[in-house]
């Protein structure tokens, strides 16, 4: 029996469970309407029963299936003849491959002998046993552990609180994958970092003015070692976030102050939709807009004001990206502003002030720490776009401040550094864990100082 | 003529009792009759009952109707306010204590349905006509609310708010004397003189309260709103505050709204009763607490409450 029918029948076998329970712990009390005499709700014992009998029989499968191809490998192993036995462990890996491949119908890379097929059809056989064990057993555990909740119910069984202790369980176990995945990712990121520290020096990266990631790609070629100083990625990307902060910062801001103090409900009825929607557009169509719109206007721009200017700018990619980070900003900004109590706006408007006065004399000094750490967030995500940087600013590492120029930044060379074939522990290829550790380490201080920022200034007013 | 008006007003006032009075079937008949306490009906007169009317008037509501969306808030309310005097608002929860002070200094513009009709005169002009700046009028008509709402900055910014953007104080030193004559008025400057440049949120509530009352008398205002100024309080802090109004209606006339009639008798000259948004009986303080004429009064400062 496949593993996702048993997993459908564990379905089916608790929502019998579920009527059975609630139903038995009624009929112990003397039926519905004499729930009041349980120690939970009725509901709370079919749950209790369904927990039994899905619990310990979805674990066994679980465990099972994990540990199977293991043993029936062993096995198969084990009955080859004895001229198999002496193999090296990757020959031996070789051939449980191809014996599970040729049991499968699938290609094969090596001569087909008799032991081999006689391997397979073992290997066949054991693994439909062990699906009809599996079966048994689940199907089995599932009936035990129901009998067993079904024994427990009594009136006074705290149901309730079995129920809700398995239910905080899952929440947890939920919630700690987002930590363990982070952690894992933390974790890998670093060691590549530490291999690329080790080919090249870490003063060289954190401080060399020249980026030209062009090694060998294969050993046999021959090729220049490449110089690995990122100095001009990190230059780029502080101008390229520079340019996107100076557009949307201001913008953002004023829009944040127009929706929340002088706009009519109306107008923030659609205008507020209309930035979420501008927030929801993908970044690549940002990037295109980038690359065929602005840029070729910045340049015509730029060259009738008498600069010269390439056709892939850091300008170009600033200015989108900062309209892309307006929505965020305004509405960090507005949420900022609206956490501001409103007996602070009465007391500001009951004082004399205009409107103005209450807004920048008042409202806005008391939102500040949120609007500043709304911008920090808006910052780290500047520093992390990708897409528009790659089609509207170019590739060419330049080291310069002039935002006419063709720039690039820490994300687009981690994207191109890993694009392509290439050995996966050459310089190049670990170059790119340790800028992704560096943007990691930027990032996370911005997004540590912005949260504490905003959570300061929170504990204000509660 | 007047009497058709009059008549048109009655019905008016009917159709409004009727609506509201959801338990009473239609066939009562009952003229402008409100459901009283304890359920009995209680017949509204068309006229506020005692005298709405007093010597030196400062501020005048004349027919006032505020209306939030489709509720009608405050129905037909006329009152007068003298100077040097501390007026008294109370009445049941929801009766629209608050609405009314707020239309003597129109914060209510600040609310998008709020919708206010009639005449209210300051010192003899209409301050809901098109010439009248409500920040002026502000200014001239300060406001201290029921939750204490100091600033987050330090006391000294507080009280000097209100001077630098009206532009009171000509340089530093003249600020700092507006800053301590108003502390030290609303009873302040005393405990808070060594810490002025602390933040206003780092007092207790009862300081905090009188540091809005210094921020509002820093501004020199000419009326006074008190919209239940101690209801956050201790009663020692409640002591302190009211020994202030004593102090503060020498030069100002107040407005305080209460629900504590012991409040009302220790404070105030005049004590003005509203009811579903009526206003029912007005008089001088002791005669409405000796002597109240309308029934609804009488069951209120009584404590006849359901
Ligand atoms: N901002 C508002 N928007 C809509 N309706 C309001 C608003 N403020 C008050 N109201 C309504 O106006 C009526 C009077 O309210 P008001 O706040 O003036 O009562 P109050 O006498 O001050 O009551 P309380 O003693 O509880 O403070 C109530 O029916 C209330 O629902
Ligand atoms: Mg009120």
């Amino acid at each position: 029996m496949q593993s996702t029918t048993l997993i459908l029948l564990l379905g089916f076998f608790s929502i019998g469970a579920f009527y059975l329970g609630r139903g038995h712990s009624l009929s112990l009390v003397g039926g519905p309407g004499k729930g009041m005499a349980l120690h939970s709700l009725p509901g709370y014992y079919g749950y209790f029963v369904a927990i039994w009998v899905v619990l310990p029989a979805l674990t066994l499968l679980l465990g099972w299936v994990l540990i199977e191809p293991k043993i029936v490998t062993a096995l198969v192993v084990s009955g080859l003849p004895d001229s198999y036995q002496s193999l090296s462990a990757g020959e031996l890996n070789l051939l449980v491959n191809n014996i599970r491949n040729l049991a499968s119908g699938d290609v094969v890379s090596i001569a087909i002998d008799e032991n081999l097929r006689g391997a397979a059809d073992s290997f066949n056989d054991y693994l439909a046993k062990s699906r009809q064990l599996l079966a048994v057993l689940v199907i089995g555990l599932a009936a035990l552990g129901g009998a067993f909740a079904w024994r427990k119910i009594h009136p006074d069984l705290r149901a309730r609180n079995k129920v809700e202790g398995v239910v905080r369980w899952a929440l947890i176990g939920a919630s700690s994958i987002a930590v363990f995945t982070t952690i894992g990712i933390v974790l890998s990121v670093l060691f590549e970092a530490l291999m690329f520290f080790q080919k090249v020096p870490a003063t060289e990266f954190l401080f060399g003015t020249t980026w030209s990631p062009q090694t060998a790609i294969r050993a046999d070629q021959v090729g220049s070692s490449g110089s690995f100083g990122a100095v001009p990625l990190f230059a780029g990307t502080m101008l390229i976030t520079g340019i996107a902060m100076f557009v949307s910062v201001p913008v953002g801001l004023m829009t944040a102050i127009y929706l929340a103090e002088y706009s009519t409900s109306r107008i923030r009825g659609i205008a507020k939709p209309l930035l979420e929607i501008l927030a929801g557009i993908p970044t690549v169509v940002y990037g295109f807009f980038a690359a065929l719109t602005v840029a070729p206007w910045v340049r015509k721009a730029g060259e009738s004001a008498g600069f010269e200017v390439a056709s892939e700018s850091a300008l170009a990619a600033g200015l989108v990206m900062g309209i892309m980070i307006i929505p965020l900003v305004s509405s960090l900004t507005d949420d900022a502003i609206n956490a501001v109590p409103a007996s602070m706006r009465d007391g500001a408007l009951g004082l004399g002030s205009t409107r103005s006065e209450t807004m920048t004399k008042v409202i806005i000094p008391a939102a500040l720490p949120g609007i500043v750490g709304g911008i920090l967030l808006a910052v780290s995500r500047a520093i992390g776009e990708t897409m528009i940087v790659v089609m509207a600013a170019g590739l060419a590492a330049n080291l310069t401040a002039n935002p006419f120029e063709a720039v690039t930044t820490v994300t687009v060379q981690i994207v191109t550094l890993l694009v392509g074939d290439q050995e996966f522990d050459s310089a190049k290829t670990l170059a790119a864990f340790a800028l992704g550790l560096m943007l990691f380490v930027v990032t996370l201080i911005l997004n540590v100082i912005g949260l504490h920022v905003v959570r300061k200034y929170r504990e204000q007013y509660e | 003529m007047v009497a058709i008006e009059q008549d048109r007003k009655v019905t008016q006032l009917k159709t409004a009792a009727m609506t509201e009075t959801t338990d009473t079937p239609t066939e009562h008949h009952v003229d402008l009759a409100v459901p009283g306490y304890h359920g009995q009906e209680v017949e509204l007169g068309r006229e506020t009952v005692g005298n709405v009317r007093c010597d030196n008037a400062f501020m005048v509501a004349e027919n006032v109707n505020v209306y939030y969306g489709d509720n009608h808030a405050i129905r037909d309310v006329t009152l007068e306010i003298g100077k040097k005097q501390v007026v008294a608002l109370i009445g049941p929860s929801g009766c629209g204590k608050s609405t009314f002070l707020r239309c003597l200094n129109r914060m209510n513009d600040t609310i998008e349905t709020a919708r206010v009709t009639g005449n209210i005169l300051l010192d003899g002009t209409d301050i809901y006509s098109k010439q009248q700046d409500p920040v002026a009028l502000r200014a001239r008509v300060g406001i201290v609310f029921q939750k204490p709402n100091p600033f987050p900055k330090s006391i000294y910014d507080n009280v000097a708010y209100g001077p630098r953007i009206h532009g009171l104080a000509g340089d530093r030193s003249e600020l700092d004397g507006i800053v301590h004559s108003s502390l030290e008025r609303a009873g302040l400057l005393k405990e808070v003189k060594d810490r002025l440049e602390e933040p206003g949120t780092s007092l207790s509530g009862g300081q905090q309260q009188r540091l809005c009352i210094a921020r509002t008398i820093a501004v020199n205002p000419e009326v006074i709103l008190m919209d239940e100024p101690c209801s956050a309080l201790d009663p020692i802090a409640t002591a302190r505050i009211e020994d202030l109004m004593d102090e503060l209606c020498e030069d100002y006339a107040i407005v305080i709204v209460t629900h504590s009639m012991q409040q009302a008798a220790r404070v105030s000259r005049r004590v003005a009763y509203f009811h579903l948004g009526y206003l029912v009986e007005v008089d001088d303080t002791d005669k409405v607490f000796t002597n109240p004429q309308h029934k609804l009064t009488e069951d209120y400062i009584t404590g006849r409450i359901g």
